[in-house]
């Protein structure tokens, strides 16, 4: 089924009258079904080790990020734009050679303990040095996109708790959620 | 070279532009059983394929962001990817002019229905004392009619599109013929809070929305994407809601990608027919009318009378008065944004809704003495949307890090911010005008226009208003501003930002002061009527599409009348 038959459905049932719930959980297990499958993925834009180190990083940035295709995300970007292809290019290279100076490694070769070392420096604007600069400026990037492309994925919409894009008879709002932010507010 | 063909038929009325004022007037005309040719400068409209509506991110590869993630290079597609207008800010090889010290943005949608496909459907009544200014405070212009004149307009616009809201009796917010507003949101019901505290005004929302099912079109189904386009038609498009209803009564002949250029007349100085370019052949087309509305939009029906030059007319035609492009503009515009701890840890639930807030702030202080001599009203947002490309770059520029704990800040940040954005009205200044520049053409060789616009300190003291109003707002309810503008200068809206682009073709009982009489014809070309937001003397603090389909619908009534006593 292609989007466009959801969507025709949609206008279907919804011309008949109000979208059922039916009709909306359907939609709903259409668009979940849509989600990239698996499978061995040969990147698009990044050499195999870059997209590996990406990968790993964006594991580490957002636990679950594969889920996201985290990775993928970003090497089809980088694949379509030479500017965010010299980002990540860059900023993997300068990743590694920041890692094999201190640790005589590259980040996928190092220990858990040494990348978390590093990543402790680069993931905050408060460690910024001449030295550290790009690496911070990177790793906001990846941070970045890392998080939209696992929170726009099924699985992170779920994760946050995002409940809609359904067909609703009629628009409630439950009062049990009302009566908590009443009380934990100055109108209490 | 274009080549000239002469099509044979004679239309009773050519309707340049298929959004809201000529939506408006083509379906009026064709339940009058009068023909009309419409001529749309882009492609049809297909809301099966065209619109986005209930599309996951994650259904196409860049998730939002545009090809090679253009949006995180400013790049990308104005009001997201997922919107259902057919424009922007910039159209290839269409082109406009900014003088030298003025900023000026237009946003233009090429397609059958243009901007209403993704507006933002706020329809507010004007007040009666918005249509008198000059009256009130001794500045601006009084508009040659009065709030009686358009009230019944108001009715029809609002009982046929259907327009959501409730009777409150505010002189600044008239009450109309409203369907049910949904209940406020969580975060709404807070925000009420804080207004009632602060004696302003928080009511429900009006919106171009039906809660029930009208005219054959179905009760809304609240999953808040009324910007990506309504398949259903649950809102209000003049495409749906007009034009294509219109075309089923066969009275319609509809012609799209026609980039209208000029209006041909003959020796007695009527209009005989419309110049267009085909922009599928790029040649030029005419087809001939015994009247033409213009409904191309504010600056687009400004440019094709100031482009339409001939013996008699050589400044434009209808502008006899010179006033042709003078007048212009936009409302004011001012957001913040602000966190609310009282919303975190809350139950999850589906906050969808309308698209768009479920109350809203009218003005309050039109009785009281402040420093600047206009109102705006107060928009909101908030909730639970769904996450898109950039929902929670906040969150990671302030929380920084990384893993679970960066994972645990995103989950609580999510639905807890709300945001006030506040509309207001701009007062008519020398400064801000358009013209033709007389050095560029579009790809289709049409003269484009060239924009001047100012600010006064009418309209910064207003936005310092704004700025105080929402703060107090976000302190009342217990929340932290997290969205400042850095610089002062920086806080207002840049003209045409907000979309209301109204004047330049002004109504006005005086000839030698405005174009329009107040019927919205022309005074020197009995057979040319404008019904888009050009006619407007000046926009109060309101949205003006529901003015403009009111003033559309009594303009093509008189324009039906004349015609039937044969005076056009």
């Amino acid at each position: 089924m292609t989007r466009r038959d959801i969507l025709s459905r949609i206008a279907a049932a919804a011309m008949a009258g109000p979208v059922g719930l039916e009709a909306a959980q359907h939609v709903h297990e259409e668009a979940a079904a849509a989600t990239p499958a698996g499978g061995v993925y040969k990147p698009k834009g990044l050499t195999q080790h870059e997209f590996d180190t990406l990968r790993t990083l964006s594991e580490i940035i957002v636990p679950g990020a594969s889920k996201g295709s985290a990775a993928e995300f970003i090497d089809l970007l980088a694949s379509q734009n030479t500017d965010m292809l010299t980002i990540y290019t860059g900023g993997i290279a300068w990743l590694d050679e920041a890692m094999k100076r201190q640790y005589h490694s590259d980040f996928l070769g190092a220990k858990t303990e040494q990348r978390t070392e590093m990543l402790d420096k680069i993931a905050y604007r408060k460690n910024r040095t001449a030295e550290l600069a790009p690496g911070i400026t990177f790793f906001n990037w990846a941070r970045r996109m890392t998080v939209d492309a696992y929170y726009t994925s099924a699985a992170g919409i779920k994760e946050v708790g995002y409940i809609g894009n359904r067909g609703m008879k009629e628009f409630k709002v439950p009062q049990e959620a009302i009566d908590y932010a009443v009380k934990r507010s100055p109108f209490a | 070279m274009f080549q000239i063909t002469r099509s044979a038929p004679v239309y009773d009325v050519v309707i340049i532009g298929s959004g809201a004022g000529g939506g408006t007037v083509t379906k009026v005309l064709a339940d009058l059983g009068i023909s009309v040719a419409l001529l749309e400068a882009g492609p049809m409209l297909h809301p099966e394929k065209d619109f986005k509506e209930h599309m996951w991110p994650y259904q196409v590869p860049h998730r939002g962001s545009g090809d090679g993630g253009a949006s995180y290079f400013g790049r990308g597609r104005a009001f997201g990817f997922f919107s259902a207008h057919a424009g922007g800010w910039q159209l290839d090889g269409e082109p406009y002019t900014v003088a030298e010290g003025s900023k000026w943005n237009w946003f233009r949608s090429r397609i059958v229905g243009g901007r209403t496909n993704h507006y933002g459907r706020i329809s507010l009544r004007y007040a009666d004392y918005d249509l008198k200014p000059y009256s009130r405070d001794g500045i601006g212009t009084d508009w040659p009619i009065s709030y009686e004149d358009i009230a019944p307009y108001y009715d029809k616009a609002e009982s046929f599109i259907g327009v959501t809201g409730s009777k409150e009796g505010i002189r600044s917010a008239p009450d109309g013929v409203f369907q049910k507003c949904p209940p406020p949101r969580v975060h709404e019901v807070l925000i009420k809070k804080a207004a009632d505290k602060l004696g302003i005004p928080c009511i429900p929302n009006r919106l171009a929305v039906i809660t029930q099912a009208t005219n054959g079109r179905p009760a809304c189904h609240y999953c808040g994407q009324c910007g990506r386009g309504c398949i259903p038609a649950s809102n209000y498009s003049s495409s749906q809601v007009q034009v294509f209803p219109a075309m089923q009564t066969g009275k319609v002949t509809l012609i799209t990608d026609a980039m209208a250029r000029e209006l041909i007349t003959n020796d007695e100085g009527k209009v005989t027919a419309v110049s267009y370019i085909d922009k599928k052949t790029r040649t030029e087309k005419q087809i001939k009318c015994r009247t033409v509305v213009l409904a191309a939009s504010c600056c687009e029906s400004t440019r094709l009378l100031l482009n339409s030059k001939g013996k008699g007319h050589e400044n434009g035609l209808g502008n006899s008065s010179g006033t042709v492009g003078q007048y212009l503009t936009d409302n004011t515009g001012f957001s913040l944004g602000a966190r609310i701890p009282a919303l975190e840890g809350m139950m999850r639930h589906d906050s969808d809704g309308m698209g768009g807030a479920h109350l809203y702030m009218p003005w309050w202080l039109w009785d009281k003495k402040t420093d600047f001599p206009r109102g705006y009203h107060v928009e909101l947002g908030g909730g639970y949307g769904m996450p898109g490309v950039g929902s929670f770059a906040g969150v990671c520029a302030q929380h920084e890090g990384y893993g679970d704990s960066l994972k645990k800040a995103i989950y609580d940040d999510f639905g807890t911010h709300v945001g006030f954005s506040g509309r207001g009205e701009m007062i008519p200044n020398k400064n801000t005008y358009c013209e033709i520049d007389p050095n560029v053409v579009d790809k289709y060789g049409i003269p484009v226009l060239k924009f001047h616009f100012k600010w006064t300190d009418a309209e910064y003291k207003q936005v310092d208003h704004m700025e105080k109003t929402f703060t107090d707002l976000i302190e009342t309810m217990g929340g932290t501003v997290v969205r400042r503008n850095r610089l002062a200068s920086d806080k207002i809206s840049t003209g045409g930002d907000i979309i209301h682009e109204v004047g330049a073709i002004r109504m006005g009982n005086d000839p030698k002061m405005a174009p329009l009489n107040k019927y919205c014809q022309s005074n020197d070309v009995k057979n040319v009527f404008v019904a888009d937001a050009a006619p407007f003397v000046t926009n109060p603090d309101k949205n003006p599409t529901l003015t403009i389909v009111a003033l559309a619908w009594r303009t093509a009534e008189y324009l039906a009348e004349e015609m039937r006593k044969g005076n056009v």
